[in-house]
C-alpha cells in the first residue's frame, strides 16, 4: 500500500522542559482515515502540527507524500488541505469571500461553489463570517481545507463543540472526500467518532502512543466485548470488587462513581448470576444497563482515566 | 514529488488554475473590504483627522487686527485728549474711553484697558502701562504717536505700510500637512501593526501559512492596502483645506503623493516591526503609543519644534515623522521640489527599509 504521511521517532519538547510529544511512530496509508485519539494535552495537536509542518519537531523524521518539509514546502503545501483548531477568519468577508481566498492560494483549487454545496453552506455563501453559526463556522473551516483540492487532509478536532447533526453532516463529508481516494488524518477526543470513521486509529497518552490498529482490533484486545454496568442500593456491607469478580464470565471489574462496569464475554452467563448475588446481598438494583464494549473501555483500560478527564 | 501519477483524491470537477498574482490579488481585495466594512476605520483614519482640522481652523483662525484699549482720566483735559485721539491718522485702531481715575486704574489692572492716560496742567501726557504687558508697552508707543501726530508733529521720513496676511502663513497652513504626516502615521502603525497582531492572535496567520500562500505576497498586500488608503487619506486632508480654509498648495501634487507613499510605507514598515512578534493585542496596543508617543510631541504636528532646546534639535530631526512633516510642508506651503528634500527622504527610507528588514527577521507567523 502506498504510504501518505510516515513519521520516526517523533519527539517535541517546549522550553527544554515540557515533553509535548515522546518518541511517536506512525505509519498512514493513501486513503484511509487515520484518527488520533487522546485526551486534551495528550500531544495529538503538537502531533499533527509536526506532520502538517507548522512545528519543527525536536527530533525524528517526518516523511509526507515521499518529501519531507524541508525540501518541498510549496509542493506539500500545494496538496493538503488543513483544517486547525480554533482559527477565527474574518468575521467581516462573506463565506465566498474567505473560500475565494483561500483557494486563490492553490494553483489548482476546487470551484468555491462545489465546495460550498458539499459542505451545504450554498445558502449561507454571501453572509458574513461573523453571522454564522458555531457549527457553519467549523464547517468553513473545513470548507477552506476542501477548497484546496487535495489529497491530504488534516483536520484537528474538527467536531468538537459541534451539535450531532453538524457533526454527522461532517463525516458525511469526510467520507465523500475519502471516496475519491483522499487521506484524511483527524484528532478527536471523541470516541464514538474514532469508532465510526477511522480505519485505524492511535491512541496517544502523555505523548506517547499506547495502542494502534482498527477500531475492531482495538476493542477485542479488551478482555471481554461486553460491557455489563450496573448500580445497587441499600444491602448490609458494601460488597467488594472481588464478590462481583467472582460472577461466572466476568473478566474485569471497575468501580467508577457508585457504577460497577463488569466486562464480559458472554451477558447471558452472568447476568442472572448477578441478580441472585444482588438479592443473597440484600440489595436492590437500582441500574443495569448491557452494551458493546467501545473505544472508551479500551481507553480506560489502558490508562485507568476516563478520555474526557482533565 | 518522486512520482507522477494520476492525482489521488481529486475530485472530477473543472479545473481552475491560478496566476501567479491571484493570491495576492485576493489578499489585496480582502484586506479592502475588511477595512471599508469597519465602521471604526473610516472614522478614526478619515473623519477624525477632518474634524481635527476644522477643530483646530476654526480655534486658532487670524482674528481681525487688535483695537487698542485707553482709559482717559476725567479731568479738564479729558475731552482735549480724546479730541486729538479722535483726530489721528490710527483713530480706528484705538478706542478710547473717559473714566474716573479710580475707575480707570482698576480697570486697567484687571486687563480690560492696555493702557491709562491723563494730561496735567503743564500739558504733558501721562502714561500709565504695564511693562510686563506687551499689548500695553504697544499701547504706549500707539497712543504716544498718534497724539504727537495730532498735535503737530512732522515726520522727517514719509512712510508707506502695507498689511500683509497672506494664506501660508496662517496656523491652518502649519497644520494640515503636520495632520497629514500624522494621519499616515497614525494609520501605518495601527492599520499594519494592529491588523497583523490580531490576526496572529486568532490564529490566521498560522491558517495563512498551511497553504502555498507565499509569505510575501502577504506582506505586499498590506503594504498596498496602506498605499492606497494613503490616496484618500491625503486627497482627503488637502482637499478639506483647499475647499474649507483655502489652503494654497505650492508644490506638485505628484511631489506630495510620492512623499506621502514613502511616508505611508515607512510607517507601514515600522508598525510592522512594531507588531512582529507581540502576541496579544493588548501589547501591541501598549508598544505603538509608546512608539508613537515622542512624535506626536516633538515631530512638529500641532507647532514648530523650533521650541524645543537646541541640543536636541538633532534628534528631532532624525525622527520619521519630522522628516515627513518637514518634508510636506515644504513641499505643499513653500513649492519645494522633491530633490531639495532628499536628506528628509533618507531618513523615512532608512526607518522604513531598516524597520521592514528586521520585522522580515523576526516575524511570528504564530
Amino acid at each position: 500500500m502506498e504510504v501518505a504521511v510516515r513519521c520516526r521517532g517523533l519527539r517535541k519538547t517546549y522550553d527544554q522542559k515540557v515533553e509535548a510529544v515522546r518518541g511517536l511512530d506512525l505509519t498512514i496509508y493513501a486513503g484511509e482515515c487515520f484518527g488520533l485519539l487522546g485526551p486534551n494535552g495528550a500531544g495529538k495537536t503538537t502531533t499533527i502540527e509536526i506532520l502538517e509542518g507548522l512545528l519543527a519537531p525536536t527530533s525524528g523524521e517526518v516523511e509526507v507524500l515521499g518529501c519531507t518539509w524541508q525540501k518541498n514546502e510549496r509542493e506539500l503545501r500545494e496538496q493538503m488541505g488543513i483544517s486547525l483548531q480554533e482559527t477565527r477568519l474574518s468575521e467581516r468577508l462573506s463565506v465566498r469571500e474567505t473560500m475565494q481566498l483561500f483557494g486563490s492560494f492553490y494553483r489548482h483549487p476546487s470551484t468555491v461553489d462545489s465546495v460550498l454545496e458539499d459542505m451545504a453552506l450554498t445558502e449561507k455563501a454571501d453572509a458574513w463570517v461573523g453571522k454564522l453559526s458555531g457549527g457553519q463556522k467549523q464547517r468553513l473551516a473545513v470548507a477552506t481545507a476542501l477548497v484546496a483540492n487535495p489529497k491530504i487532509l488534516f483536520l484537528d478536532e474538527p467536531t468538537t463543540g459541534l451539535d450531532p447533526q453538524s457533526r454527522r453532516q461532517l463525516w458525511e463529508i469526510i467520507r465523500k472526500f475519502q471516496e475519491r481516494q483522499g487521506t484524511v488524518l483527524l484528532t478527536t477526543h471523541y470516541m464514538d467518532e474514532a469508532e465510526r470513521l477511522c480505519d485505524r486509529l492511535a491512541i496517544i497518552d502523555h505523548g506517547q502512543i499506547i495502542a494502534e490498529g482498527t477500531p475492531a482490533e482495538l476493542i477485542a484486545r479488551l478482555t471481554g466485548h461486553h460491557v455489563v454496568e450496573f448500580a445497587i442500593s441499600g444491602g448490609a456491607n458494601g460488597a467488594d470488587d472481588q464478590v462481583w469478580r467472582r460472577l461466572p464470565g466476568v473478566q474485569g471489574v471497575r468501580a467508577d462513581d457508585g457504577l460497577y462496569c463488569l466486562q464480559v464475554n458472554e451477558p447471558h452467563e452472568t447476568i442472572p448470576a448477578l441478580l441472585l448475588e444482588v438479592q443473597k446481598q440484600g440489595a436492590q438494583l437500582a441500574h443495569l444497563n448491557t452494551r458493546q464494549a467501545s473505544l472508551e473501555d479500551v481507553f480506560v483500560q489502558l490508562t485507568g482515566r476516563h478520555l474526557r478527564e482533565e | 514529488m518522486a512520482t507522477e501519477q494520476a492525482p489521488l483524491g481529486r475530485a472530477q470537477q473543472p479545473q481552475i488554475t491560478n496566476g501567479r498574482w491571484t493570491g495576492y490579488l485576493r489578499l489585496l481585495q480582502a484586506r479592502m473590504k475588511e477595512l471599508q466594512r469597519e465602521p471604526e476605520v473610516i472614522f478614526w483614519v478619515f473623519v477624525f483627522p477632518l474634524l481635527l482640522a476644522l477643530g483646530l481652523g476654526i480655534a486658532f483662525r487670524d482674528k481681525p487686527p487688535a483695537v487698542t484699549a485707553v482709559a482717559i482720566v476725567q479731568n479738564s483735559d479729558a475731552q482735549k485728549l480724546a479730541g486729538l485721539l479722535q483726530q489721528s491718522p490710527a483713530h480706528n485702531s484705538i478706542h478710547a474711553e473717559v473714566l474716573d481715575e479710580h475707575t480707570a486704574f482698576d480697570k486697567f489692572r484687571l486687563g480690560a484697558y492696555d493702557l491709562v492716560v491723563s494730561m496735567d496742567e503743564q500739558g504733558a501726557v501721562h502714561y500709565r502701562y504695564d511693562p510686563a504687558r506687551p499689548e500695553s508697552v504697544l499701547a504706549r508707543t500707539q497712543v504716544d504717536d498718534a497724539l504727537q501726530a495730532a498735535s503737530g508733529r512732522k515726520d522727517p521720513v514719509p512712510e508707506v505700510a502695507t498689511a500683509a496676511s497672506e494664506p501660508g502663513a496662517r496656523y491652518i497652513d502649519f497644520l494640515i500637512p503636520g495632520l497629514i504626516g500624522m494621519n499616515l502615521m497614525n494609520s501605518g502603525m495601527w492599520g499594519i501593526g494592529f491588523a497583523t497582531v490580531d490576526m496572529r492572535q486568532r490564529k490566521l496567520l498560522k491558517r495563512f501559512v498551511a497553504t502555498p500562500m507565499r509569505r510575501s505576497d502577504f506582506l505586499l498586500a498590506l503594504a498596498s492596502s496602506r498605499l492606497v488608503l494613503m490616496l484618500v487619506e491625503v486627497a482627503l486632508l488637502l482637499g478639506f483645506g483647499l475647499l474649507v480654509f483655502h489652503l494654497r498648495v505650492e508644490g506638485s501634487l505628484l511631489a506630495i503623493v510620492l512623499i506621502g507613499a514613502l511616508g505611508a510605507v515607512s510607517f507601514g514598515g515600522i508598525g510592522l516591526l512594531t507588531a512582529s512578534r507581540a502576541q496579544k493585542i493588548e501589547s501591541a496596543s501598549g508598544l505603538i503609543n509608546l512608539v508613537m508617543m515622542p512624535m506626536w510631541i516633538f515631530s512638529g504636528v500641532f507647532f514648530s519644534y523650533e521650541r524645543f532646546p537646541q541640543m536636541v534639535q538633532p534628534a528631532i530631526r532624525a525622527l520619521p515623522l519630522t522628516a515627513l512633516n518637514d518634508a510636506l510642508r515644504a513641499i505643499i506651503l513653500q513649492g519645494a521640489s522633491l530633490p531639495s528634500q532628499l536628506g528628509r527622504i533618507a531618513v523615512l527610507a532608512v526607518w522604513g527599509g531598516l524597520s521592514f528588514f528586521l520585522a522580515l527577521r523576526w516575524f511570528r507567523w504564530s
